[in-house]
């Protein structure tokens, strides 16, 4: 499918060629090109804050040499004002050739997407998609592992309500991983989930011991106990600090094994692991840039 | 063939029979009959055999499509529909579950667009039965038992 125009919305919109050619796409990016976005510009609307998801999308378009107008400051406009989502939309499709949306609603993307007719990017919709987390997620596990075939990946934290750990298993389930999903039954991967990776013939293991299995993975996919997402406080007070990483865990593992993890933690990985070869969660957040650059480019016709 | 109830036959048009009768006056809004130029009869709290009571749309001159038909599958999935020329049943459809619906059913999830700003609903059939549905904005999966029309 071709992708100039094409909206980037959810990371179920895209098979697994269209992954691997954005990845691609991603690659290329990594080397300087200052003029490729030369008079483009980009419409960063974010109706809640997320300064690195931001400033990761200005950056990238930026070095490309493309321009940026924020429409961020959603309390003072009329952003704010009741105006729908539909009609701010086909507003700002006037002043851009791209848009990038952040939005606490969750669809809010996909209905600005069918609203304007410049492209746009859903940098977050609720709980529903992030899709260039995901693709930053793919991508940097290709980096580091050299493939994205035949993985053991491993997840732990909140997998009921993680949005990331979601996205990423639907978008690792093109390339026949073993997963291992690492959390106390109350903080399981939800049932539809399951059931799609057994309809699909996808091995997966069940497991609140992360020692019981940690020698197994490729991958270990960390996500942090997000308050926000617990419908009872209670609930959170019991299960936030459950796993806290620290150099215990180098004792049984791959030699290897790397460990990913969204960002921002709070006390989920010890800053000892760091500094070690099996820290890859800085360079992850780093690989936004490549992928987010790739995905303007592709979107706004300049690379195919 | 003795007739369970009678309101008055049509010459031309489409009788939808056996349709729960509480969802009766839906089904006639979600047929959107509003450029209909022949009579519209609609019954309900007719006795059946078939089921507890029901209802009954009858559209004087307007042969309702297999698409058309397909719009009701969600609310009253075993009605029989009979497609009427000259007093007789020239054709009968049945009611097929369509792959995408649109605007009948409400979203279950309080935080999707479509809750939130005028937006029209539509959702995929993941499986007919038992009946599962996602949400084309929000991507939640709803069940039978959370579907509630709008
Ligand atoms: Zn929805």
């Amino acid at each position: 499918m071709a992708f100039k125009n094409r909206d980037v919305i959810s990371i179920n919109d895209f098979s697994k060629e269209d992954l691997l050619h954005i990845l691609k796409a991603a690659k290329s990016m990594e080397k300087s090109r200052p003029n490729l976005l030369k008079g483009k510009i980009l419409a960063t609307l974010f109706f809640e804050p997320s300064t690195r998801t931001r400033l990761s999308f200005i950056y990238a378009m930026e070095s490309l040499g493309g321009k940026v107008l924020g429409f961020d400051d959603t309390k003072q406009s009329s952003l704010q004002k009741g105006e729908s989502l539909w009609d701010t939309a086909k507003i700002v499709e006037k002043y851009s050739d791209i848009m990038v949306i952040r939005h606490p609603v969750e669809g809010s993307a996909r209905l600005m997407a069918e609203s304007s007719s410049k492209p746009v990017i859903n940098a977050g919709d609720g709980a529903n998609q992030h899709p260039t987390q995901t693709l930053l997620d793919l991508y940097t596990i290709q980096k580091v592992k050299g493939t994205l075939n035949n993985l053991n990946i491993g997840m732990v934290g909140d997998l009921k309500y993680g949005r990331t750990v979601h996205s990423l298993t639907n978008a690792l389930s093109h390339f026949n991983p073993t997963f291992y999903f690492i959390a106390p039954e109350a903080l399981q991967m939800p049932q539809n989930y399951l059931e799609e990776l057994r309809q699909k013939n996808i091995k997966f293991v069940k497991e609140e011991n992360l020692m019981k299995v940690s020698n197994k993975l490729d991958i270990l996919y960390v996500t942090r106990i997000q308050k926000e997402r617990f419908p009872d406080p209670v609930e959170y007070e019991k299960y936030k600090g459950y796993y806290k990483l620290d150099e215990s865990l180098l004792k049984n593992i791959k030699n290897d094994l790397k460990i990913m993890h969204p960002l921002p933690r709070v006390d989920e990985i010890n800053k000892k692991l760091d500094s070690t070869k099996h820290a890859v969660y800085f360079e992850q957040a780093a690989n936004g840039i490549p992928v987010r650059k790739a995905l303007l480019a592709l979107a706004l016709g300049k690379i195919k | 063939m003795k007739k369970e109830v009678s309101i008055s036959a049509i010459k031309e048009g489409t009788v939808i029979d056996h349709i729960p009768s509480n969802v009766t006056l839906k089904v006639a809004e979600i047929l959107n009959l509003d450029d209909v130029a022949g009579i519209i009869s609609i019954a309900t709290n007719l006795p059946s055999k078939k089921m507890a009571k029901k209802g009954i749309v009858k559209i004087g001159d307007k042969l309702l499509t297999q698409d058309e038909v397909n719009k009701i599958a969600v609310i009253a999935p075993d009605a029989t529909v009979n497609i009427i020329e000259n007093y007789n049943v020239k054709r009968k459809l049945k009611v097929l579950l369509p792959d995408i619906i649109e605007k009948i059913v409400k979203c279950s999830n309080p935080n999707c667009i479509t809750n939130n700003e005028k937006a029209e609903t539509r959702f995929y059939v993941l499986n007919k039965t038992p009946l599962k549905l996602k949400c084309h904005y929000c991507e939640r999966a709803m069940n039978k038992e959370d579907i509630v029309l709008l």
